[in-house]
């Protein structure tokens, strides 16, 4: 089963919503990325509250996401991690290094959008 | 309970193996986060087998033991097998493009891990998550 992503303003939401195979978490890479430059998407939001189990191959192909959107200039914020995986992710010695997290979809296309804002004042006070 | 038996020789074996141990853990009591645990060590075994074996199976037993019931989880294959068991062990250490926490970390979820491991013949894991007591 393949990962919805949909379009929203500059940003992508991919909405896990079952158990995924190794397989599908791959194509979920390839199409993020692909859909990321396609749209000249700003950030991507991976919504995980389904996922049953986040081992060494979800967390890995987790992290490849962030870098591989982030060398598009595109940020990822991972949405809805249960206490019981960040439990098992923490005794499992796994963490998602430069990946945004938040608590719910809401949240995260909240902190990509003060992230935005945040780069472009910046960018206006440098600018002039 | 009989054993029950899943064959892994593909992903879809690893993601079915998972939701075998998770509904077996449940079926003798055991709730919450050790769900998460034993799924995930499930899935990381199983793993193991599709990428360095390429098939094998994962058998389930309920077992009982100081007052407690327990699920013993058996992955076997006869893959090319393990020949410094003790690195394979470490955090960090893989031959292939994994993190090399696979083996380590289902080892910190479950409450016993042993891992036999003949080179050329296979290897078998057994690992148990037992039960609060009754």
């Amino acid at each position: 089963m393949d990962v919805p992503i949909l379009k929203q303003g500059d940003y992508l939401i991919a909405s896990i919503l079952g158990a995924l195979t190794d397989t599908a978490l791959t194509r979920l890479q390839e199409n993020l990325v692909r859909s990321v430059r396609q749209y000249r998407s700003k950030g991507v939001v991976i919504d995980v509250t389904v996922l049953d189990v986040m081992d060494s191959f979800a967390a890995r192909t987790l992290r490849a996401i962030t870098v591989m959107t982030r060398l598009l200039g595109a940020k990822v914020v991972i949405v809805g991690i249960q206490p019981e995986i960040a439990f098992s992710m923490v005794q499992l010695g796994l963490n998602l290094e430069g990946a945004l997290t938040a608590l719910d979809l809401e949240d995260g296309l909240a902190l990509l959008k003060a992230a935005d804002k945040k780069e472009q004042d910046g960018f206006r006070r440098h600018g002039r | 309970m009989d054993a029950e038996t899943i064959i892994i020789d593909s992903d879809a074996g690893v993601m079915c193996a998972r939701q075998k141990g998770r509904e077996l853990a449940m079926a003798i009591g055991i709730a919450g986060s050790d769900l998460t645990l034993i799924a995930t060590a499930i899935s990381e075994v199983a793993r193991n087998i599709v990428q360095y074996a390429g098939q094998g199976k994962i058998e389930f037993r309920f077992v009982e033991g100081r007052g407690r019931r327990g699920l013993l989880i058996v992955a076997r294959d006869q893959g090319p097998g393990i020949a410094d068991i003790g690195r394979a062990m470490e955090d960090g250490f893989s031959t292939s493009k994994g993190m090399g926490l696979g083996l380590p970390g289902a080892r910190r979820l479950m409450d016993d891990f042993e891992i036999v491991s003949e080179v050329g013949k296979g290897t078998t894991i057994s690992m148990i998550k037992w039960g609060h007591s009754q």
